[in-house]
C-alpha cells in the first residue's frame, strides 16, 4: 500500500511531452484541478519528456541524458503530480533501474518516490470532492497498461468518474487489453498494432458511450486516431480535460 | 541452430493477420486459459506469495547450477539413471540415435516434451529410419498434419475440430469421419494403446529435476507419458540444464504455479515421480533410463546476470495466453519453437540477433505477461534488453549478433532527440516550427505507418508550456 | 558397452566439460541479489475435513468415491464390479489387499471377474494384461488438497496395474489421507527413501487439446474408483 502526503500544500507538475504538444488543456486542467483544491503547483520552465520513448527503443544512453536533466529541475522535496500513468510509471518504477549504476542513485530514488499519477493524488492526497454540472452522458474508460499494471490507479481514475452523478460509466468488454499503442511498437509493427487498436476500437463502440475518456495520452492520441479514421462519432478526451470540463458545467 | 529457414517475421504476421479461423480459434482457446488461471489462482495474497517462492525457488537454484547438475548427475547415476549431457542439438540427436540403435530400435514413443521439439528430433530420427510417434493428443494431431506446436501448452489449439477430424479421417486408417470430441479421443486412445504396448523406447521431457533425490517429476493429464516412460524396456529423458531444482520440497510450490498457470487446474492427473529404472524383483518399469541434458545455448545466457532470469522459464505457457500480440498472430508466426513473450527474449539469445532478434520488438510492453509469469520473470525489462543489444556496438557484450540494427540513421534520430530534450529552448522551438507545419508534414517513414491506420494528431496551437506560462503557474 | 556407447561417452564428457566450463565462468560474473524464499502457504485440515476435501476435490476430476466400513468394504467392491460385468481384475498377489480378494474369491465368486495376479515380469506378462478390463491396488496414502492419491509402486504392487487397464480401483486408508503434498513428504521424509516411481493420482485421464473441450479417458484409464476405508 502506498504511502501518500498528508493536506499537501506545494506539488510540481510534471507535464509530459504528448500533453506539450497535442493536448496541452488536458495539462492545464490537471493543473487547475490541483490549484482549485488548495495546492500551489509549481512547473519548473525547462522540462521535456521523461525519456520513455528513447528507453523502449533500444537506447539507454539518449534515455538517461534526459532523464538526469528531468530529475535536476524536480529537486525540491515536493511531489511530483503526472497526468499520465505511463510517464509516471517510467519514472517511478524504471528510473531506478535505467540510472541503477548512477552514482546519485539516492537522489534518483528520492525523485522517483515522490512520483503520483495525477487520479491517484486527486483521490488519495487530496480526498477531492467533484461536483457534477454537465448533462446526463454516457463514456467508456481505457486505462493505459501502465496506468493498470505498474502504477495501480485504474480504480482511482475510475472513482473520479463515478462521482460525477450525471455521468454513466459503461464498462468495456474487454478492458485490460492493449490499445496497441506501446510508443515506437505502433510504428515497428504497424499491423499488429493496428489490429489492436481496431479491436479497441469495436469494444468502444459496442458500449455505445459517446466520449472515450482515458488517462494517458499516448492511448488517446492511439484510440482517437483510429476511431476518426473509422468515422466514429465518438470523441476521445483525456480524464483531466473530462473533469474540469464536468466540474465547470462546460461539457 | 534448430531453425534453418531465416525468419520473415513481417510475411509471417501479415499471413496471420489475415487468417481468421486461426486467430478464431485461438482467441477463444486463449480466453479459456487466462479465466481457468485467473479462478484456480483467485486469492490475491496467496498468489503473490507463491510466486515470490517460485522466482525466489528459481534463483537460488541457478545461483548454484553447476554444483546442482552435478548432484543430480551423481544421485540418478547412483540409482542406475544414465546421465549423458549434449552441448548442441546435433550431440542430443546423436545420443538419442546412439541408444536406439544399440538396442537395434525403430519404434519410439514420445510424451510431450518441448526440448525435443527444439531439436528438430522427429525429424532426425525419421532420416535414420526410426519411427518417433507422438502420444500426447495435440502433439498427435500436428504430426498427422506435419506441423509444429502452436502453443507451448495445447499444441494443436490452432484447429478446431472440423479441421482435426478431417485430419484423422485423412489420416488414420479405418477412422471414421466424426466432429464428436469423445470420438476423436476415442480414435486417438485405440491407435496409440497399440503403439504403447509394441514400442521399444519411450521418450519424455523432465518438468523438473531433483538434484537432492535425483528424482525426474513429469506432469500430465492423459496418461501418455506414463505409459512411454513405463511399458517399453527403455525410457529417455530429455531436459534443459536449467529445469534442475535443489530439493524434493521445492515441488509442490513449483508444480501448484505451474499446473495452476498452464491449464488452470489444482494438479493435473498424473505427477509421476521417477528416480531409477527397474530395480530387482520389481516387475516393470524400463530396465534402462537415459537422462539427455542439453545446453543449446542456455549456459551462455547464465553467464549474464540479467539475462539470466530467462532461465527461470518453467514452460507454463502463460505469458503467451496473456499476450496481446500473441492473440493475433499465434504461435507459427515466431518462427522459433518458442513463441510468445518467452520467445521474444529467449529465441534471440540463443539462435542470435540477426535471425531472431526481430522478435523483440513484436511487443508494445504492456507487461501482461510480467503480471502472471510464475517465476516473475521481468520479462519486459529483459525485451528492452534485447532492443538495447541489437542496437549496441559495445565490444564487452556477450550476445551474439549485438548492434546488427545498428545505423547511423537512428543513432543520429536518437541524439538529436536527446539534446532536442535536454535544450528546453531548441525544445520550445521546434515545436513551434511542427505545430506551424501542422498538417502538411510529409507522411513518410514513422508517420505513414501511423497515417494508414489512424488519423494523425494534430499539434496544439499553443504548448502546454505556453498556456502555463499565460495561467501565470509558478515555475520557481 | 559396446564401441558406440564408448564413443558416444566421450562426445557427452567432452561436452559436460564444456558446459561445466561456461557455467564456472558464469557463477564467477556478479549476480543479482537471490531473495529469500518465504513458506508455501498451506493449510492443515482435520481429519474429517480431510476426508472431505479428498472426496470433493476428486470427484470434481470425475472420481467415484465411495466411503466404507474398513471391515466390509470387500462387499462394496463385488457390488461396484458386477454393476461393470467386468471379465477380468488384475491384482496384486501376496499382499494384505491380495489376500484378502483371494479369500473372498474362494468364498463368493459368482459374478465377479476372473483374478488375475500379477506375478509374472511384464515381457512375460504384457499382451495378456494389455486385454484385462480393470486392476486393483492400494494406495499409500492421499492428500486432501490439491485432492490425489499417492501410490507408492513395489516389487509387489507394480507400476502398470494402474495404469494399463481400463479401470483402475484404488484402495485408500483414512487414516493415511495428509492435508497437503508438502506434508506428505515430509512426515513421510520421502527424501530419504524414495522409490523407484512414486505417482500421484487425481482422477481418471483427460484432455483439452481439442477446442479446450474437455474428455476423459484417454491414454490412462477412462474410469477411477476409490474406496476410502473408515473403522
Amino acid at each position: 500500500m502506498r504511502t501518500y502526503p498528508d493536506n499537501p500544500q506545494k506539488a510540481y507538475y510534471f507535464g509530459t511531452c504528448l500533453v506539450d504538444m497535442f493536448y496541452p488543456g488536458a495539462g492545464m486542467a490537471g493543473i487547475k484541478l490541483l490549484q482549485q483544491n488548495g495546492v500551489k503547483v509549481i512547473f519548473p520552465s525547462q522540462q521535456t519528456c521523461c525519456g520513455q520513448p528513447a528507453y523502449n527503443s533500444g537506447f539507454p544512453d539518449e534515455a538517461r541524458t534526459v532523464a538526469r536533466k528531468q530529475m535536476e529541475l524536480f529537486y525540491k522535496d515536493y511531489p511530483i503530480v503526472v497526468p499520465s500513468g505511463s510517464c509516471a510509471g517510467m519514472m517511478r518504477h524504471h528510473y531506478p533501474k535505467l540510472l541503477a549504476n548512477d552514482p546519485r542513485i539516492d537522489q534518483v530514488i528520492h525523485f522517483s518516490e515522490r512520483i503520483f499519477e495525477l487520479s491517484e493524488f486527486l483521490v488519495h492526497a487530496l480526498n477531492i470532492r467533484l461536483e457534477d454540472q454537465g448533462l446526463p452522458i454516457k463514456v467508456a474508460w481505457h486505462s493505459s497498461c501502465h496506468a493498470l499494471r505498474e502504477m495501480g490507479v485504474t480504480e482511482d481514475s475510475k472513482s473520479l468518474i463515478r462521482q460525477l452523478k450525471n455521468v454513466e460509466l459503461v464498462e468495456l468488454q474487454r478492458e485490460s487489453d492493449c490499445c496497441g499503442f506501446g510508443g515506437t511498437f505502433a510504428v515497428k509493427q504497424p499491423a499488429i498494432s493496428a489490429a489492436m487498436v481496431k479491436d479497441k476500437a469495436d469494444d468502444i463502440g459496442q458500449t455505445g458511450a459517446e466520449r472515450l475518456i482515458t488517462g494517458d495520452c499516448g492511448c488517446l492520441m492511439n484510440i482517437s486516431g483510429a476511431m476518426q479514421y473509422a468515422n466514429s462519432s465518438i470523441k476521445g478526451q483525456h480524464l483531466a480535460e473530462f473533469i474540469w470540463e464536468r466540474v465547470n458545467g462546460q461539457s | 541452430m534448430a531453425n534453418h529457414k531465416p525468419l520473415d517475421f513481417e510475411n509471417n504476421v501479415s499471413r496471420a493477420l489475415k487468417d481468421t479461423q486461426l486467430i478464431k480459434n485461438i482467441q477463444s482457446a486463449m480466453d479459456t486459459l487466462v479465466l481457468k488461471r485467473k479462478n484456480i489462482f483467485a486469492d490475491p495474497a496467496e498468489t503473490e506469495q507463491l510466486r515470490a517462492l517460485g522466482n525466489a525457488t528459481k534463483s537460488q537454484a541457478l545461483g548454484k547450477l553447476p554444483a546442482l547438475l552435478e548432484r543430480l548427475e551423481k544421485k540418478c547415476t547412483d540409482n542406475g539413471i544414465q546421465v549423458h549431457w549434449a552441448e548442441t542439438i546435433p550431440e542430443a540427436n546423436q545420443l538419442v540415435l546412439d541408444i536406439m540403435k544399440s538396442h537395434g530400435a525403430t519404434r519410439l514413443v514420445k510424451g510431450k516434451s518441448m526440448v525435443s521439439e527444439e531439436m528438430e528430433l522427429n525429424a532426425y530420427l525419421q532420416k535414420h529410419g526410426i519411427e518417433a510417434l507422438e502420444t500426447d493428443l495435440g502433439e498427435f494431431i500436428i504430426q498427422l498434419n506435419h506441423e509444429t506446436p502452436a502453443h507451448i501448452i495445447v499444441p494443436a489449439i490452432h484447429k478446431n475440430r472440423d479441421q482435426i477430424s478431417k485430419i484423422f479421417h485423412d489420416n488414420i486408417p479405418d477412422a471414421p469421419y466424426t466432429e464428436n470430441v469423445d470420438e476423436l479421443n476415442a480414435i486417438a486412445r485405440k491407435t496409440l494403446r497399440q503403439k504403447f504396448q509394441k514400442a521399444d523406447v519411450g521418450l519424455s521431457g523432465v518438468n523438473f529435476a531433483v538434484a537432492e533425490t535425483g528424482t525426474l517429476c513429469l506432469v500430465e493429464n492423459e496418461g501418455n507419458g506414463r505409459m512411454c516412460t513405463t511399458v517399453p524396456g527403455v525410457h529417455i529423458a530429455l531436459m534443459g540444464l536449467e529445469k534442475v531444482v535443489e530439493k524434493l520440497e521445492d515441488l509442490p510450490p513449483m508444480l501448484r504455479l505451474l499446473i495452476g498457470s498452464a491449464t488452470g487446474q489444482l494438479i493435473t492427473t498424473y505427477v509421476n515421480m521417477i528416480t531409477s529404472p527397474r530395480k530387482p524383483g520389481e516387475k516393470d518399469g524400463p530396465r534402462e533410463v537415459h537422462l539427455i541434458i542439453l545446453d543449446n545455448g542456455r549456459s551462455k545466457i547464465y553467464a549474464d546476470a540479467q539475462r539470466r532470469q530467462t532461465l527461470y522459464c518453467i514452460r507454463c505457457g502463460t505469458c503467451l495466453s496473456h499476450c496481446p500480440v500473441y492473440n493475433r498472430i499465434g504461435g507459427h508466426a515466431y518462427g522459433y519453437i518458442y513463441p510468445g513473450p518467452i520467445g521474444k527474449i529467449l529465441n534471440p539469445q540463443v539462435e542470435g540477433l540477426e535471425a531472431a532478434g526481430v522478435l523483440a520488438t513484436a511487443s508494445s510492453l504492456c507487461n501482461a505477461c510480467e503480471a502472471v509469469c510464475p517465476v516473475k520473470i521481468p520479462i519486459p525489462d529483459l525485451i528492452r534488453r534485447i532492443r538495447n543489444e541489437s542496437y549496441s556496438k559495445d565490444p564487452t557484450s556477450t550476445v551474439e549478433g549485438h548492434g546488427y540494427k545498428s545505423n547511423w540513421i537512428e543513432s543520429l534520430a536518437w541524439k538529436i532527440w536527446a539534446f532536442v530534450n535536454t535544450h528546453p529552448l531548441v525544445n520550445a522551438a521546434g515545436i513551434k516550427v511542427l505545430s506551424a507545419l501542422g498538417q502538411k508534414l510529409p507522411e513518410v517513414g514513422p508517420l505513414k505507418h501511423w497515417t494508414r491506420y489512424r488519423k494523425a494528431p494534430e499539434f496544439a496551437p499553443r504548448s502546454l508550456h505556453e498556456l502555463v506560462k499565460q495561467n501565470g503557474v509558478d515555475h520557481e | 558397452m559396446n564401441l558406440s556407447n564408448r564413443m558416444e561417452s566421450t562426445m557427452s564428457e567432452q561436452s559436460r566439460e564444456r558446459i561445466f566450463a561456461r557455467l564456472a565462468a558464469g557463477s564467477r560474473q556478479p549476480s543479482a541479489p537471490i531473495p529469500q524464499p518465504g513458506p508455501m502457504p498451506v493449510k492443515t485440515y482435520s481429519r474429517a475435513e480431510k476426508i472431505a476435501k479428498l472426496k470433493t476435490l476428486m470427484e470434481a476430476m470425475r472420481t467415484e468415491v465411495h466411503i466404507t466400513d474398513a471391515q466390509n468394504w470387500i462387499h462394496k467392491l463385488e457390488e461396484i464390479l458386477k454393476q461393470r460385468e467386468l471379465k477380468s481384475l488384475v491384482y496384486p498377489p501376496q499382499t494384505a489387499l491380495g489376500d484378502t480378494l483371494e479369500s473372498h474369491w474362494e468364498n463368493d465368486g459368482n459374478g465377479l471377474p476372473q483374478l488375475i495376479p500379477y506375478e509374472k515380469k511384464i515381457e512375460d506378462f504384457k499382451d495378456r494384461l494389455f486385454t484385462i478390463d480393470a486392476g486393483i491396488t492400494s494406495a499409500a496414502g492421499a492428500i486432501a488438497d490439491p485432492g490425489a492419491l499417492i501410490l507408492w509402486p513395489s516389487e509387489k504392487e507394480p507400476r502398470l496395474m494402474s495404469l494399463v487397464p481400463s479401470i483402475h480401483i484404488a484402495i485408500l486408508e483414512a487414516d493415511k489421507i495428509f492435508s497437503s503434498f508438502l506434508e506428505a513428504m515430509q512426515k513421510e521424509q520421502w527424501s530419504t527413501k524414495m522409490p523407484t516411481n512414486v505417482v500421484l493420482i487425481s482422477g481418471p485421464s483427460k484432455t483439452a487439446d481439442i477446442e479446450m473441450t474437455l474428455a476423459f479417458g484417454v491414454h490412462g484409464p477412462k474410469e477411477l474408483i476409490v474406496l476410502i476405508l473408515e473403522k
